[in-house]
């Protein structure tokens, strides 16, 4: 895969241009959008999800028989009561921020998504959620797809992308999405202090405004030299947002998710944000008593629950949406290391003020009878009910904004699917 | 080929093959010809391997932390081998090494989570001649067998302690056979995805039941001659036969036979051999070493890939015969090739200490930046290695390298301006004795001219020794920020 993605950068660099303009012209792009804003947070669980331990069919007698060791005891889950099929359904026992969040409606589970011959790599399967696209999965990201759609220049601040590497979804042809983990040490240093310091500094913002457009491995560099001279005053405003809530300390994802939010209350302009907690590929020990699926429930309820109270308290709830992808979900039937290997169709949450809340789709029978229709592969994984590409629709058309037959290359319109 | 060899070819064939130059290795090579100069890297064990012994010795860069425990203590076994990136005179063993690293990609923090931070350690970095143990760690095994045969390598790779944790490959056994080094070993570490069907993975699975690890019979703690090793467990091996979608055997036959629990170690034995003598494994890695030593622009040529693969194959799987042929290609050595491919954050900081200076350097200073950049030695993000090419490149990334171009410009500014004394007769004298020192893609004459304009912009040129000092820890700090010094 690494090969298809480097491919895909060269073919990208082709028609990489750099669009960046001044700060204080480019906010009026969002502006021209409506009155309110809407922030769009990508949320990546990165390693495949296992769906069945985070929304789990407590009453499917199949979900004990075929995880003796690690099926979520129906006594532990916190119910959400039962969805269209009349399966009863709960979430992990660690989820109880999401528990709260769904009962005032503002969270959204879309059950079985995923698509047709579903991959069962990390790579291919990520890079296909990240493109919207199973047949051609080393092009452009759909997020990136809909920022290449918007009115050029782009404020280089548009999107915020919290880790190091640009991920695949945001990958455009115009936009160079900055990446920013930690806006505290995302400022310029100099060896010298005072006027040789200054001096530096603008022969730095000099020097990386000339964009040689003629050489695009090239131009990428500069395009993101020239976007970090251009953001580093505005982004030092957010190093120092606390929030109105606690964000845990040693809770990496939910850090990211205070940037964010202080990247909202302090309206400089950004709209997309990139976020992600991994350690999903849960092939061993996942359920044990304080298992690694529990501390990966963990991380996430506490993050989302943080970042949901300070947005509810700073007003700014119905200005956002998050949604979660991943790259797949896992086999039922759990291994010989009390884990479970790569599967197929999984789970998607959305979360924000807007959304309407509650579970949408059905839950799988997990049924060994290799008929089973909700299930493929000899019963072996969940097939998928709803085309992710029908999720993505959804958000493109009622959060976005935009033609999402002209952003995903097709219509995957869904009748029913109105969780935004 | 002709039998001298100019400048920027010796500093292409050591920025590729190795991590820079040192002053003494540009002289070194500059006396050989192109077939000795790929003969000395290929040819490394003619060489001492010495290097480890100048650590903590004058002339030397640095290293910090206390007592020097590289094998247990997992920031100091990143600064050893930075130490040997910029000081061994082995340089593509290292270059190798960091290859392979990438290839086999394991990752220290999943390792430490299940034994603790000084084991994972030492089953990722110890050496055995510094462990009471004699153990090897997984960045050792594959320093050890850099240029040797890729067969050979899979199995060691097959048996290492970090890759049993890593992969779960412990865990595997004949009731519940564990897919995913099964997995990995077809997609990523040799034939590549797409030449292998999802019942090949159940089937690779079965294949290696029983690879397990041995339990340390007293507490490693206590007793540090202990330590997790590999077993072949025949109680949990699945004796069945099975069968893949492409050949096993050299007949053709496509199915390891079913065999005794106490023979059964032979099946994983066979399918490596199977996964070495691939076509597609020949090819797909042959690819890789074109984006890594070749070019990252434009398409993979297939015809070098082709020729590359058919040396893998007719010398055994033999990297030292593969490696000769990558480096005596007309390709190679095409100077529409040089600086064609973005250098990773471990090149680009050893390239900066080589080419800027390190006496009285740290090191462990260069730990956090590299994480900036994104590359955390002995821990990448996931089995697949590290996000190449463009991914090493976002403005928080960028903005890690501007800073540690600071940082180190900062820490060599008496250094820098007293090797600077006699070229500081006037701005562009300063400025060429810079650009000589730390070489560039082509510098187009706008960004020169802000170079030479920040060397006028605080005042009139006096020379004096503040103004030195201040002027090239300053410019050095710009030129290694330049967009143009970040390509190998």
């Amino acid at each position: 895969m690494k090969v298809t993605r480097r491919q895909f950068i060269q073919g990208g660099l082709a028609t990489f241009t750099v669009t960046f303009a001044a700060p204080e012209f480019l906010s009026d792009v969002a502006l021209a959008q409506g009155s309110r804003a809407r922030n769009f947070v990508v949320l990546n669980l990165s390693g495949g999800n296992d769906s069945l331990s985070m929304v789990v069919p407590y009453q499917d007698p199949f979900y004990y028989s075929r995880r003796p060791s690690i099926g979520v005891p129906a006594a532990s889950v916190l119910q959400v009561g039962a969805d269209s099929s009349k399966v009863a359904l709960g979430l992990h026992p660690r989820l109880a921020g999401l528990k709260q969040i769904f009962a005032q409606g503002r969270l959204a589970i879309i059950q079985r998504t995923g698509y047709p011959n579903q991959s069962r790599s990390h790579f291919q399967g990520t890079d296909i959620w990240s493109t919207a696209d199973p047949a051609n999965s080393s092009g452009l990201g759909w997020v990136g797809r809909y920022l290449d759609s918007l009115p050029s220049p782009l404020d280089p601040l548009f999107g915020w992308n919290t880790t190091r590497d640009l991920p695949h979804v945001l990958q455009s042809n115009h936009v160079a999405v900055p990446a920013i983990p930690s806006p505290a040490t995302y400022a310029f240093q100099s060896p010298n202090g005072g006027a040789e310091a200054t001096a530096e500094r603008n022969a730095a913002l000099r020097i990386n405004s000339h964009v040689p457009v003629d050489q695009p491995s090239l131009a990428f560099v500069y395009g993101n030299a020239q976007a970090a001279m251009a953001t580093l005053d505005r982004v030092s405003t957010v190093a120092t947002y606390t929030g109105t809530t606690t964000y845990p300390a040693n809770n990496s994802f939910a850090q990211a998710l205070k940037a964010v939010a202080g990247a909202m209350v302090r309206g400089i302009g950004t709209r997309i944000f990139y976020v992600t907690t991994g350690g999903f590929d849960t092939h061993s020990a996942q359920n044990t008593a304080n298992g690694t699926y529990a501390n990966l429930m963990t991380t996430l309820n506490d993050g989302l629950f943080a970042f949901y109270t300070d947005l509810n308290n700073q007003g700014l709830l119905g200005d956002t949406l998050v949604l979660s992808f991943s790259e797949f979900g896992r086999r039922i039937s759990e291994n010989g290391s009390s884990g479970t290997d790569h599967g197929a169709a999984s789970v998607m949450i959305a979360m924000g003020g807007r959304v309407n809340g509650g579970l949408y789709g059905t839950a799988p029978n997990l049924n060994l009878d290799p008929a089973n229709p909700t299930l493929e592969n000899n019963a072996g994984d969940v097939h998928f009910e709803t085309d992710f590409r029908s999720v993505y629709a959804q958000v493109i058309e009622q959060w976005l904004g935009a033609d999402s037959r002209a952003i995903l290359n097709g219509d995957f319109r869904k009748p029913g699917l109105t969780f935004i | 080929m002709a039998s001298f060899i100019f400048d920027p070819q010796v500093e292409h064939l050591l920025r590729r093959a190795g991590f820079g130059a040192r002053p003494d290795e540009l002289d070194a090579y500059r006396q050989l010809s192109f077939t000795g100069s790929v003969t000395r890297l290929v040819e490394y064990e003619r060489i001492a391997d010495d290097v480890d012994s100048k650590i903590g010795k004058s002339g030397y860069v640095l290293t910090s932390g206390g007592e020097f425990t590289p094998r247990s203590n997992i920031t100091q076994a990143r600064q050893r081998w930075l130490f040997r990136m910029i000081h061994s005179d082995r340089p593509l063993q290292e270059k190798m090494t960091l290859f392979w690293h990438n290839h086999f990609a394991t990752g220290y923090t999943k390792i430490a989570g299940l034994v603790g931070a000084a084991e994972a350690t030492r089953y990722m970095a110890a050496k055995p001649s510094e462990d009471p143990g004699g153990v090897r760690g997984q960045i050792e095994m594959l320093r050890d067998n850099a240029l040797g045969n890729f067969r050979d390598l899979l199995l060691n790779v097959a048996k290492d302690t970090a890759m049993l944790f890593w992969l779960d490959g412990y865990t595997n056994t004949k009731a519940r056979p564990q897919e995913n080094f099964g997995r990995e070993i077809m997609e990523l570490f040799t034939m590549g995805v797409g030449h292998y069907t999802e019942p090949d993975v159940y089937a690779a699975a079965r294949v290696f039941s029983g690879w397990n690890l041995m339990n340390p019979a007293r507490n490693v703690t206590t007793d540090p001659t202990q330590s997790y090793k590999f077993v072949y467990n025949p109680n949990q091996h699945e004796t069945s036969a099975k069968t893949f979608s492409f050949p096993i055997y050299k007949d053709g036959s496509s199915t390891i036979p079913a065999r005794s629990a106490a023979e059964g170690m032979q099946d994983g034995i066979d399918f490596i051999e199977a996964l070495a003598a691939n076509p597609n494994t020949g090819r797909y890695l042959a690819t890789k070493l074109y984006r890594f030593f070749i070019s990252e622009a434009g398409d993979v040529n297939q015809d070098w890939v082709t020729q590359v693969a058919a040396v893998y194959q007719s010398s055994g799987y033999d990297m030292k015969a593969v490696m000769r042929e990558v480096l005596m290609s007309n390709e190679f050595w095409d100077s529409r090739t040089f600086f064609a491919r973005y250098a990773w954050p471990a090149e680009f900081v050893v390239r900066a200490i080589k080419d800027i200076g390190w006496s009285g350097y740290s090191v462990s200073d260069a730990l956090t930046p590299l994480t900036n950049m994104g590359q955390n030695l002995y821990d990448p993000p996931d089995v697949s290695g590290w996000d190449l090419g463009q991914s090493w490149f976002s403005t928080g990334s960028m903005l890690a390298r501007m800073n540690f171009a600071s940082q180190l410009a900062g820490n060599q500014k008496f250094n820098l301006a007293s090797a600077a004394r006699t070229h500081s007769s006037s701005p562009d004298a300063l400025l060429a004795f810079v650009l000589d020192s730390l070489k560039t893609r082509s510098l187009d004459p706008a960004v020169t001219g802000e170079l030479s304009s920040y060397l006028r912009a605080t005042g009139a040129w006096t020379g004096s020794t503040v103004q030195i000092q201040n002027k090239v820890a300053g410019l050095v700090h710009l030129v290694a920020g330049l967009p143009e010094y970040q390509f190998v």
